[in-house]
């Protein structure tokens, strides 16, 4: 190695940061999210060592935490760009009843599923335009069109379920909900779905324009409309990408449900997501955050009820648990990833 | 690289008799003001003169009421934002230029990505251009790479991604404003540093300043506005020193008006 310049040296004291320290200044909140998840599960793991070293002890897991995966991942972006979305429980519940509707009245459920997701689109860009272009606080906006939404959704199903059991022996239905035996452990394809969908995000989050320009609008507005950006339209576009998520989720839930829609579906969602978002590094201030991070934020919270379980606390320990979880992992990231103005 | 479709000293943009209005308030009544290629254009002018309504005149932010902008001897209308960024002027607005969280490639390509027919961003190619413009406007440190994140640069050093990221839209014209407000001396050092590199590659630049030490430094002419009008312009040599520019101001504050006879004739 040759010397660096003399007059380098002598003005500027800060060294060229070595790989890892640069991976870690790039990706240090989701690996954080990681940790976080590595040390609830050994927490309760060490608790009770036999059990969580099953892995049929996990299939529950794996079945309940992809909608959880997908619609944190999707969060991601609205809470970036410097919005926040309370409708989606509302949409999920909305694209249930739509996608249970279409396949009682006999359309297939790939089919269903992909007008679906047209539909939560759709109503993802209502809510959106509703936003942007009346220029309301999202917070406000979100709070009162979940209820709105909701509201619809229950005089339209006149507090009914509903459910058809016999496609429960479709293709489609396996598309969604079969599963593979890796060593015991029963992976079902809609883990997989969700895997597939976070690197979705994760590319379109680090690697596409419309992800790039998210976090420009998220970070400096003035910014990125002096540069051209229509920030209008990336504002919008995150709520159409809430929207897209939330259809798949209420898809998955009612198959996960064996074919049953409830007009209450989704509405536990709300405050698991944002839990997950937040535990899995994504900072409420906009601009930055990440997929990954959300993921693991997802796997975090998904554990904590079961996992507190079955680590032999009593059931009333779960929200302790989830609460202290959730204030020492701020903190943790507050160490990770300074704001840099 | 630098265009050269038109002669240096010759007029790159001229605003005509420019006049803005808000409401029942003129805010520039009938200003005039020529830049020319390749020089660097100090604007001075105390607070409220008018002269951030010029600036934004000239990045097209505002729409002149009365007179007409050319570039290049064609005029453009209507005057808008993109036309002046067509016309090859970009404007590095004072604190709002930059989003601090994301790295310093990120900030030069955004609104203008490199990507491929998918949307997807071409980081390598991204990364060898910003690389590039670091080193034609002079960022020499071995500290900092386009992956740098620009909240953790000095104030001098942010100017420099502001001022690369007009360089990437091959800009002729640069408008500063107020770059080194707030800024200690050797961040002001570095932001001239930047700006002489722009200036030797050709390009023209409007450097807008409170602190009229900092634009004698850097500027070859000088333009004073003063309650919406020209008060009086001048090359640098028509001036004894910074102290003689600075009384002329201070004789405007005070009187009015400024004893333009004092200026030397330029050679």
């Amino acid at each position: 190695m040759t010397t660096a310049p003399a007059q380098t040296a002598a003005v500027d004291k800060r060294g060229t940061p070595g790989f890892w320290r640069m991976f870690y200044r790039r990706n240090g909140r989701a690996l954080n999210a990681f940790v976080t998840f590595v040390l609830v599960w050994a927490f309760f793991a060490a608790n009770n060592p036999t059990l969580f070293l099953i892995p049929a002890y996990y299939n529950a897991f794996l079945f309940s935490v992809p909608a959880t995966i997908i619609m944190t991942t999707a969060l991601v972006f609205v809470i970036v760009s410097g919005e926040l979305d309370l409708a989606f429980p509302s949409v999920i519940g909305a694209a249930g009843g739509l996608f249970m509707t279409l396949v009682i009245s006999g359309v297939p459920i790939l089919p269903a599923a992909a007008l679906t997701m047209l539909g939560g689109a759709a109503l993802g860009t209502a809510i959106g335009v509703i936003i942007v272009y009346g220029k309301i606080s999202s917070l406000v906006a979100t709070l009162g069109l979940n209820f709105f939404i909701v509201g619809i959704v229950n005089l339209l199903a006149q507090g009914k379920n509903i459910e058809s059991r016999d496609s429960v022996s479709t293709f489609g239905y396996a598309f969604f909900t079969g599963k593979w035996d890796i060593f015991g452990l029963q992976v079902p394809n809609h883990f997989l779905i969700a895997v597939v969908w976070t690197v979705l995000c994760y590319v379109l989050f680090r690697y596409h324009r419309f992800g790039i320009r998210v976090q420009m609008v998220g970070d400096n507005p003035d910014s990125a409309r002096q540069m051209g950006i229509d920030i209008d339209r990336i504002r919008v576009g995150v709520f159409v990408w809430s929207g897209l998520a939330a259809a798949l989720c209420g898809v998955i839930l009612v198959q996960t449900a064996n074919m049953v829609w409830f007009p209450t579906s989704g509405k536990a969602y709300l405050l698991i997501a944002l839990a997950a978002l937040f535990v899995g590094g994504t900072p409420t201030w906009g601009g930055v955050g990440t997929i990954w991070g959300a993921f693991f934020g997802a796997l975090t919270v998904t554990l904590i009820p079961s996992g507190a379980v079955g680590a032999g606390f009593a059931g009333f320990w779960t929200d302790f648990i989830f609460g202290l979880v959730i204030i020492l992992t701020m903190v943790a990231h507050r160490f990770g990833g300074a704001r840099a103005r | 690289m630098a265009p050269a479709d038109i002669a240096p000293g010759a007029p790159i943009v001229e605003l005509r008799n420019i006049v803005k209005r808000f409401g029942s308030v003129e805010a520039l009544s009938g200003v005039s003001l020529t830049v020319r290629k390749g020089e660097v254009l100090g604007l001075l002018g105390d607070n409220g003169a008018g002269k951030s309504t010029l600036v934004k005149t000239l990045a097209g932010v505002h729409d002149p009421d009365g007179g007409e902008v050319l570039v290049k001897g064609r005029r453009v209308s209507p005057w808008t934002p993109l036309a002046a960024r067509n016309a090859g002027i970009e404007t590095v607005f004072q604190d709002r230029a930059l989003a601090p969280q994301h790295s310093i490639v990120t900030n030069i390509f955004m609104g203008r990505e490199i990507t491929n027919a998918l949307g997807l961003i071409r980081v390598r190619k991204q990364t060898d251009e910003a690389n590039r413009l670091m080193r034609e406007i002079g960022f020499t440190s071995k500290v900092f790479n386009p992956d740098s994140t620009v909240g953790h640069l000095s104030g001098g050093e942010r100017q420099g991604v502001a001022i690369a990221r007009a360089l990437y839209n091959n800009a002729d014209v640069i408008v500063l404003d107020e770059p080194t407000t707030a800024l200690s001396l050797t961040e002001t050092q570095k932001v001239f540093r930047f700006v002489r590199a722009v200036k030797d590659s050709g390009r023209t630049v409007v450097f807008i300043g409170h602190n009229i030490y900092h634009v004698w430094d850097i500027a070859d002419r000088f333009f004073v506005i003063d309650r919406g009008r020209m008060a009086f312009e001048g090359d640098k040599a028509a001036f004894t020193g910074a102290d003689h520019l600075i009384g002329m101001m201070q004789q405007l504050a005070e009187t009015g008006r400024a004893d333009t006879a004092t200026l030397r004739k330029s050679a």
